[in-house]
């Protein structure tokens, strides 16, 4: 009988092992697109601007034309002024681009310019990439969005 | 002794096949809420078509809709296809209205949600759709000049009292439109530019009648929805007529974890209103079909589009065709993810019927088979005989 319990105290340990595992796998796993970095504002690939990108309203809505800021520096903190940009994504883990093409409609001043036709279909993680051309020069950014 | 034991181990195995684990993880909850009925947003406003929410222009359309008179040969209307009884389609795999078409119906449940129409988006808005099918040649085959003479001598007080006085169409010829036969286009070419006007004006507003009906037919509550509610409320699985079986409640488990289908099956309508190519194949003898590739320049040329004269507002309703992603490799044969409520009580299914049942679908995104034209979007899932089976049976739920 001793022996017995012990085999089935070990075949426990053991069970509860491998459930502790597959359970960190599991939690890690889900975990994954939260630990993206999302910061929203950061310095161009190549250090040549001070980028931040925000919706204009604040929250975002999944599935509608949104407007979003995106506000460009130089080092210095001077506002950008008469930037090009063009705007990419899509979503890595699905392998597809964006359901719109989002386009640079209006420069508020200040450095800020309006990104509108933003749309985010589903929830997960987006990236948009800028490039961004101006008198200083050319740099890209890559935002990262978690729905 | 032995038989003590033996019960010890059961227990032990019972607890950690998962009786003392939840059912369901908090972010699984999350996305079952997200799916319910309940989190479907009020139907938006229609700023391009003021009338759609006007009930005497809900009213002519649903009499629009049903009536044969507005077609050709007075044999098909709207309902021919997308029949009251049947989720507004029509269990074909190819629709026929005065002639066999390429694709299948679609049916009709919250379609007012939606920002594009048809399986290619090649319409911008409900009221610029309904004007295809009243002259396409395989549909109810008719010509805008005549649909014109028909509302005036059939609903002209109504069409009146509504979107005010018709126009003088003494001199309008009986047969005439830009996408007519021969005979047909040549009377629209002699008309001169104003009378023309004047009759797309008619044509446009009986667009807006008949989507102003199409806004008021909504999906209805499943018992999917039930249990959405109830595990949302509640903090035991729901029970009784709100429950779900344990296959039916493994099915779900995939189709929001495993199977990816989520993504873009989402939201309470199970679409996200947005283009893919799911490697579905072409039907033989079938003209080739490229999807949402070749519509790109077919809604922008639509003169009923948003941009065109015939909207009401301003331009700020365009976003979507203003924004539409109008070139690159991931639009070809890429078709709208269709709502899966009810599904499950329709085959045959996708664009043009390819599949006959469920099963056969599930099939499909389990072997994940490369697409003939463009790149395919969903990748193999490999799943066993008796996920497939799960799925199939989740999916029953969204339809009872
Ligand atoms: C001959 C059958 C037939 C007739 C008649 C017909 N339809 Fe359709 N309907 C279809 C088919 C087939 C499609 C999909 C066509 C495609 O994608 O090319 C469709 C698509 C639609 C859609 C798009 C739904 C979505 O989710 O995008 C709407 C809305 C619609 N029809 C409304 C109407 C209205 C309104 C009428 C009458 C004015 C009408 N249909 C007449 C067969 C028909
Ligand atoms: C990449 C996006 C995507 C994913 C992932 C996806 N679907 Fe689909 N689904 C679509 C599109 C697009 C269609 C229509 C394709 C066509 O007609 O060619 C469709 C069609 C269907 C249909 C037919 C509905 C009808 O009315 O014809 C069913 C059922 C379905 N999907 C179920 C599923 C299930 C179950 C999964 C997960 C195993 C899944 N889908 C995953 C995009 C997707």
């Amino acid at each position: 009988m001793a022996s017995l319990w012990r085999y089935v105290l070990a075949g426990l340990g053991l069970a509860a092992l491998l459930a502790g595992i597959l359970a960190a796998v599991y939690l890690t796993a889900l975990q994954a697109p939260q630990r993206a970095e999302i910061a929203r504002s950061k310095k161009t690939t190549n250090g040549l601007f001070v980028a931040s990108f925000e919706p204009e309203r604040g929250v975002i809505r999944q599935g509608e034309l949104q407007s979003w800021l995106l506000t460009l520096r130089t080092g210095a903190g001077t506002p950008v002024e008469g930037a090009a940009i063009t705007i990419s994504g899509g979503m890595p883990q699905h392998r597809h681009g964006l359901p719109t093409s989002p386009q640079a409609t209006d420069y508020l001043g200040d450095g800020c310019y309006r990104i509108d036709g933003v749309k985010f279909t589903m929830s997960g993680l987006w990236q948009l990439h800028f490039a961004i051309s101006a008198a200083a020069g050319s740099d890209t950014v890559v935002f990262n969005v978690l729905l | 002794m032995n038989r003590f034991s033996r019960l010890f181990a059961l227990l032990a195995m019972a607890v950690l096949a998962g009786c003392g684990k939840p059912a369901f993880s908090d972010a699984e909850k999350k996305t079952i809420a997200s799916l319910g009925l309940s989190a479907l947003p009020p139907l938006k406003a229609d700023t391009s078509n003021r009338f759609a929410d006007v009930p005497a222009a809900a009213a002519l359309g649903a009499t629009l809709f049903f009536d044969v008179g507005m077609s050709g040969d007075g044999k098909v209307s709207c309902s021919t296809c997308h029949k009251i009884d049947r989720q507004f389609q029509d269990d074909l795999p190819q629709a026929v209205g005065a002639g066999r078409t390429n694709r299948r119906t679609m049916p009709l449940a919250g379609v007012a949600h939606d920002a594009w129409l048809f399986w290619d988006g090649r319409r911008d808005s409900l009221w610029a759709q309904a004007l295809a099918p009243l002259e396409n040649p395989l549909e109810q085959a008719g010509n805008r000049a005549a649909y014109a003479h028909y509302i005036k001598a059939r609903f002209g007080e109504r069409y009146e009292r509504i979107f005010g006085p018709l126009p003088d169409l003494s001199t309008v010829p009986a047969n005439a439109s830009p996408l007519g036969s021969d005979a047909e286009k040549a009377a629209w070419n002699a008309m001169p530019a104003a009378q023309a006007e004047a009759v797309n004006r008619v044509f446009a507003n009986i667009g807006k009648a008949i989507a102003a009906f199409e806004r008021s037919i909504a999906p209805p509550q499943t018992r999917f929805d039930r249990f959405a509610a109830a595990l949302a409320t509640g903090t035991q699985l729901p029970q009784g007529d709100d429950a779900m079986s344990p296959e039916e409640i493994l099915g779900l488990k995939l189709f929001i974890g495993k199977a990816n289908c989520v993504t873009c099956h989402t939201g309470p309508r199970f679409t996200d209103g947005s283009f893919h190519n799911t490697g579905v194949p072409p039907v033989a003898n079938l003209p080739p079909d490229r999807g949402r590739m070749d519509a790109v320049a077919q809604v922008e040329a639509d003169p009923f589009n948003c941009f065109g004269a015939f909207r009401d507002g301003d331009a700020s309703a365009c976003g979507e065709l203003r924004f539409m992603v109008k070139a690159g490799p991931e639009l070809v044969r890429a078709y709208k993810t269709p709502s899966l409520r009810g599904a499950a009580t329709r085959a045959p299914y996708m664009h043009a019927g390819q599949f006959s049942s469920l099963d056969e679908v599930v099939a499909h995104y389990s072997k994940a088979p490369a697409s003939v034209e463009g790149v395919s979007e969903v990748h193999p899932l490999q799943l066993s005989n008796r996920e497939r089976a799960a799925l199939v049976a989740f999916l029953k739920t969204l339809a009872e």
